[in-house]
């Protein structure tokens, strides 16, 4: 990070100087750093509110119901790691929670299906359905776009939530071509 | 149609909590505090990585980003501007989200563009820090296919957000 943030600062110094915008350079660092309080706080109002719901959705048991609709779906994908069953509860909740963006829930599952699946397959390779479990988890399924929809509302959009469709067709083809991939690619690699 | 998935999901949500005889008002208002700390967390790395991205824009690098790389991200239907979005999104949750909302900012929420954005960031995930915390955490050394797989899955991702949006909003 520390070479992103080097990199991206030199760039525009150095830009700048050759563009001859470095008046507006200098003027954006302190317009930046405001720029970022005030979407922090256009945000704080949406973002609250939906972690509000989905606190009563996890108390509320809605969580767990959805968890065990889903894990028919995540059978197939994990054969084996199903074979334990508080592995399979492990890889449904991480699931679960992914989809309704409940990150604080989804690590610590995640990680302890990661953990179980290691155990049983043993070694320091990936085996192929922990590498299933890395592309669920890094091509973000997610039924409500909250943070996103929080900044384009702060930003004056009509209809913050409008885009939803466009994000699950998006989400449901990166994560099937990630799993394709996946699927593929075990054929090739040991 | 979409109007209505977010207010009836909260509804949904406290039918069950008054059936199941849940508090409703505390969860929810717990689940609020939570919020709170949520954006606590997300503005010290906002303000440093928004600077930097204004910066980058008011010099016109980003600009001329976009124009160098255009031939091959129109060829796929990625709008150019987005370019410096795809590049961090992989690596950085705050980064992205500073790129996709100057984006948003610049080019107006509900334009073709900031919908892009917007989508972009909706629908992936930061996949190094991802898998850097799961093969860590287990101590693997051979990632095999789950590298190039997971980056199948975010390319597949920003050429289907722009493609989406091209299609429901024209």
């Amino acid at each position: 990070m520390a070479y992103i943030w080097l990199l991206m600062s030199a760039a525009a110094v150095l830009f700048g100087a050759a563009n001859g915008t470095l008046n507006a350079v200098s003027a954006a660092v302190t317009e930046g750093a405001g720029a970022a309080v005030t979407l922090c706080i256009g945000i704080t109002g949406a973002v609250c509110l939906w972690s509000a719901v989905m606190e009563a959705m996890k108390q509320s048991g809605m969580l767990r119901t959805l968890t065990n609709l889903l894990r028919p779906l995540l059978l197939r994908i994990f054969p084996q790691s199903f074979l334990n069953s508080d592995c399979g509860d492990a890889i449904s909740l991480n699931f679960t929670a992914n989809l309704l963006g409940l990150g604080n829930a989804a690590t610590p599952a995640g990680l302890r299906a990661a953990t179980l699946m290691q155990r049983m397959h043993g070694g320091n390779a990936a085996s192929n359905e922990m590498c299933r479990l890395i592309v669920l988890n890094t091509a973000s399924v997610q039924l409500i776009p909250a943070t996103v929809a929080a900044v384009r509302a702060s930003l004056g959009s009509a209809a913050p939530f409008d885009i939803i469709p466009c994000v699950w067709i998006t989400s449901l083809c990166s994560v099937a071509a990630g799993l394709l991939t996946a699927f593929a690619l075990e054929l090739f690699t040991r | 149609m979409t109007a209505l998935i977010v207010p009836a999901l909260i509804v949904a949500t406290a039918i069950w909590c008054v059936y199941r005889k849940v508090d409703l008002f505390a969860a929810m208002s717990a689940g609020a505090a939570e919020g709170l700390e949520v954006v606590r967390r997300i503005l010290p790395p906002l303000v440093v990585l928004l600077t930097a991205i204004t910066m980058l824009r008011a010099s016109g690098a980003l600009d001329a980003l976009a124009h160098l790389l255009s031939p091959v991200l129109t060829v796929i239907g990625i709008p150019p501007e987005t370019a410096p979005l795809i590049f961090l999104r992989p690596f950085s949750g705050s980064g992205a989200l500073a790129v996709g909302s100057e984006l948003m900012k610049n080019f107006g929420p509900d334009s073709t563009l900031g919908r892009t954005a917007a989508v972009m960031l909706g629908s992936t995930e930061t996949t190094f820090y991802v898998i850097g915390v799961y093969f860590g955490a287990q101590n693997i050394k051979k990632t095999r296919h789950a590298v190039p797989a997971a980056l199948v899955a975010d390319l597949t991702g920003f050429i289907m957000a722009a493609l989406t949006v091209r299609i429901f909003f024209g």
